[in-house]
């Protein structure tokens, strides 16, 4: 039993993680009907920002805000160049154009801090596990890490609730033409909003560095999961992004703690492994294509 | 002879009830004008009836026989056919290939990838004839995205008109149109009048009148009135809800 | 502006010059003392396959498909497959004997290419937009884990394809005979890519991909004809991955991997979206760069992104549109 709620936390944390990323994602689209799949190298800007300047000063609290603001900065500039020009574009054009945007940082990266993964030490506050139950002790930097996750989640729930920017951004998501013609200045709300995106998946990146290696690629992996979030969701709804998150941390996480001991079951160990770790794998895209099949919009659309 | 008839129809948006219990009858031949202010739910009415838009209640007749549960291809094949307020055509194809494919479409499965569909006959002549009744011929080669307001509702007809309609469904032919081009569709639209029973949707009151066998109104998704176009022009509801507003 | 006769004359006489450059290349490329060009070629030409596939759905239908690595990868799993049951004396899934003839081994890749194709297009093209592009994506991905998982076809490593396939008792080890098998693969696709975007076929796609809503008015039911072309485009797709198999002897998931899905797309857009020819010169200048920017410097997608980014964000129509201009400022 703890090891189930064990292997929960673990879901929730790397749940957490994805809504990071998808909150600002989904804004992007919803609000800029932008495709891009360099959320993902914004990620990897925030952690390995971070991760030099914790190897340099060895303070993790320096990083922090080392890597929120290399990827923030990153995620304007992107906005300026790139993004700005593919705002009226089909979603082709805006695929390949953010594709070659990954292209470029892996490389970039690649160049700059090599290719050995760097890894990065959690603060020392931060260190150590409690008991969170009897017989279940957890790492205090995860549960910090769900801690940070749901602080967010609620500051961005007030943020696009209760505010009149948030106000803009909900009105920008369902509709887009109607605050154009309120005469907002529709630019900034669009470098804003991009920016707040870049920010949290910057600060994804950030604590990610703690919990895996920081390397090239690390982004891509998490965007394909992250847009399966998102789609999940419902494109442009917060609220999808946070129930999808979950949904989708959770679900990934237990099927690789728990197909392949279920396959040993039925056959011999490496094979019930391999397999195993094949088809939890599948997991999320099943689920994925499941909920498109039965909702095509999402679980929580927001252009409704 | 009853060709079309709608009974308690429905259509909601949320909380908005666009078409809120229509029922109406268009007869074989008829020229069934509707009117109604902006947002009265036209536009819905004629995609209920086309199968663009699902129907949220009431049922849809065509000789008798139930369409509502049909797609809107399969309604098309029955006879519907409708044109768009907001032109709805393939601009990057031209005037010609637009209506070729209809009628194309018409004459059965397009699952043929051998001929070159271009060069049959049997598509482009009937296309041609249709393109020059309708005033486009000199245009026939043109692309649509390089065409006139004037020159696509012109198409728009074309193309309802290859399918081989009994029924036209027509969102405001006129609208966006000049004086002249107004004066020509309305001519086109009564050659046509006696032959193909039309549901005509249009804010220029002298065109329905000119064109109308029956006039019903709708405001705000209800039917306030039908019947001959002296008796609503009298009709002192009419006024009120319609042509007083200043909207026609 | 030159008379359509006369047009099309000269895009006939620009086909037949094209043909016949593909077919002196191999000479040419010995006499040059250069043989290594002739497997670079056949990389192009299997490419050419599967973009101008791609293309079909992608630039003629309007479907963005971000999973066509799917189609491609199972192709050459196919042949993997059925190399290995030759091989090893053994039946596939315990039902049929394997083998390396290239006229089995090709249908069957199109065909079980086209199979997936149905079953992924029937779900997926009900949806549209982001969703469609994310859709094809997951299912290409769950394709690609599938292998990765299944240790009896390798897994992660693959399948080795000791030989290539056979033309009954032809041998193709000789690089110079498999770039002809696959020059004569290439010209049956492009040929019939050609007579299906003019056909009627055709012409109610492209007319779906330019606005659903008119096609339903005038009596079309999109979905078969879009799932019609979407099944179309994987068989091609899956050819191509037959090809390449046979080409490099290998097959791994790698060639499922979604930065596959990625590069046929890109070659598409490079060459210019919606044209006949468009993904061939993609396919060749995607390859031609990969190959000199790699001799050059590792970190060759360093230059391949800003040289996308410039051709998505400032040419309208890619190579193929630079090449109409020039030649129209020429006449
Ligand atoms: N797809 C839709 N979603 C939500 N509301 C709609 C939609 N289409 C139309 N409406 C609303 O339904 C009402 C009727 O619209 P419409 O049928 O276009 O009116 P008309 O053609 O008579 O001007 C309007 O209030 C309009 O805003
Ligand atoms: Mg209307």
């Amino acid at each position: 039993m703890t090891l189930v709620l064990e292997q929960l936390l673990n879901g929730v944390q790397y749940g957490v993680m994805l809504f990071l990323l998808a909150a600002g994602l989904t804004l992007i689209f919803g609000i800029m009907g932008v495709i891009n799949l360099a959320h993902g190298s914004l990620y990897m800007v925030g952690a390995y920002a971070a991760a030099v300047v914790a190897a340099k000063t060895g303070s993790l609290w320096l990083a922090l805000p080392a890597g929120l603001a290399a990827a923030a900065a990153v995620g304007m500039a992107m906005e300026l160049v790139v993004l700005r020009r593919l705002y009226d574009r089909d979603h082709l054009d805006q695929v390949l154009a953010t594709f070659a945007l990954i292209l470029i940082f892996n490389q970039a990266v690649t160049i700059l801090a090599g290719r050995q993964p760097l890894f990065v030490a959690a603060p020392a506050a931060l260190n150590g596990s409690i008991e969170i139950v009897a017989g279940l002790t957890y790492p205090i930097y995860r549960l910090a890490v769900i801690a940070v996750g749901l602080v967010v989640a609620i500051g961005l729930y007030l943020l696009v609730n209760r505010t009149r920017a948030g106000m803009l951004v909900r009105a920008g998501a369902t509709h887009r033409d109607m605050v154009r013609a309120l005469g907002v200045d529709i630019r900034l709300l669009y470098t804003a909003v991009f920016g707040l995106g870049a920010l949290l998946a910057g600060l994804a990146g950030v604590m990610a560095g703690p919990l895996l290696a920081v390397q090239v690629g690390m982004g891509e992996q998490i965007l394909i999961m992250t847009f399966v979030v998102v789609v999940i969701g419902g494109v442009g709804s917060i609220r999808g992004a946070f129930f999808g998150a979950l949904v989708v941390g959770v679900v990934d996480t237990l099927l690789r703690a728990f197909l392949p001991g279920l396959l040993r079951q039925v056959m011999s160990g490496p094979e019930a492994d391999a397999l195993g770790a094949g088809l939890s794998s599948m997991g999320v895209y099943l689920l994925m294509a499941i909920v498109l099949l039965i909702r095509p919009k999402g679980l929580f659309p927001a252009h409704a | 002879m009853t060709l079309l008839a709608i009974a308690g129809l429905q259509k909601r948006f949320g909380g908005l009830v666009a078409t809120d219990d229509v029922s109406l009858e268009v007869q074989a031949g008829e020229v069934h004008a509707l009117i109604g202010p902006n947002g009265a739910g036209k536009t819905t009415l004629i995609a209920q009836l086309i199968g663009q838009l699902a129907h949220d209640g009431g049922e849809i007749r065509l000789d008798g026989e139930r369409i509502d549960a049909l797609a809107a291809h399969q309604r098309v094949r029955r006879g519907l056919a409708r044109t768009f307020q907001i032109t709805q055509l393939l601009t990057d194809y031209s005037v010609l290939d637009n209506v070729a494919l209809a009628v194309q479409a018409r004459q059965g499965h397009s699952f043929r990838f051998l001929r070159e569909a271009r060069r049959e006959a049997s598509l482009r002549a009937p296309a041609l004839a249709l393109v020059a009744e309708a005033g486009l011929a000199a245009r026939a080669g043109a692309r649509v995205a390089d065409l006139s307001q004037g020159e696509r509702k012109q198409l728009e007809l074309a193309v309802a008109l290859a399918t081989g309609p009994r029924l036209l469904l027509l969102d405001e032919p006129m609208a966006g149109l000049g004086p002249a081009e107004s004066a020509a569709m309305v001519e086109a639209l009564a050659r046509l009048k006696g032959r193909i029973a039309m549901l005509l949707v249009e804010h220029d009151m002298d065109a329905v009148f000119a064109l109308a066998d029956r006039v019903s109104v709708l405001v705000y998704g209800r039917l306030v009135a039908t019947g001959a176009p002296q008796a609503i022009r009298d009709d002192a509801r009419v006024r009120d809800a319609y042509l007083g507003s200043g909207d026609a | 502006m030159p008379d359509a006769p006369q047009r099309s004359f000269a895009a006939l006489a620009g086909v037949a010059a094209l043909m016949a450059a593909l077919i002196a290349l191999p000479f040419l490329a010995k006499w040059a003392g250069q043989p290594a060009l002739i497997p670079l070629a056949s990389r192009i030409l299997i490419y050419a396959i599967a973009a101008a596939s791609l293309n079909l759905a992608l630039g003629y239908g309007g479907m963005v498909s971000f999973g066509h690595a799917a189609f491609f990868g199972l192709g050459g799993y196919v042949v993997g497959v059925l190399y290995q049951a030759y091989v090893g004396d053994a039946r596939v899934f315990g039902l049929f004997p394997g083998t390396n003839q290239l006229l089995v081994t090709l249908p069957l890749a199109m065909l079980v290419s086209g199979a997936l194709a149905l079953a992924i297009g029937a779900l997926s093209l009900r949806t549209a937009g982001v969703q469609f592009i994310m859709i094809t994506l997951a299912f290409a991905q769950m394709l690609f884990y599938l292998f990765v998982s299944l240790k009896a076809y390798g897994g992660d490593d693959g399948l080795i394809v000791r030989r290539r396939n056979v033309l009954f008792d032809l041998d193709a080890r000789d690089d110079a005979t498999f770039y002809f098998f696959c020059l004569a693969a290439a010209t049956l696709v492009f040929v019939a890519l050609w007579r299906i975007v003019v056909s009627r076929f055709g012409l109610i796609l492209g007319g779906l991909r330019q606005n659903e809503t008119r096609m339903e008015a005038i009596g079309v039911a999109p979905y078969r004809y879009k799932l019609a072309a979407f099944v179309l485009s994987g068989m091609g797709a899956g050819l191509a991955g037959a090809l390449m198999a046979n080409l490099l002897r290998f097959v791994s998931p790698d060639m499922l991997h979604w930065t596959k899905s990625g590069e046929l797309m890109i070659m598409v857009i490079l060459g210019g979206v919606g044209t006949l020819f468009g993904p061939l010169l993609g396919a060749a200048a995607f390859i031609a760069l990969e190959t000199f920017l790699t001799a050059w410097t590792e970190h060759w997608q360093l230059a391949l992104g800003p040289i996308l980014l410039v051709v998505v964000l400032f040419t309208r129509g890619g190579l193929h549109a630079l090449l109409a201009r020039l030649s129209g400022r020429r006449s």
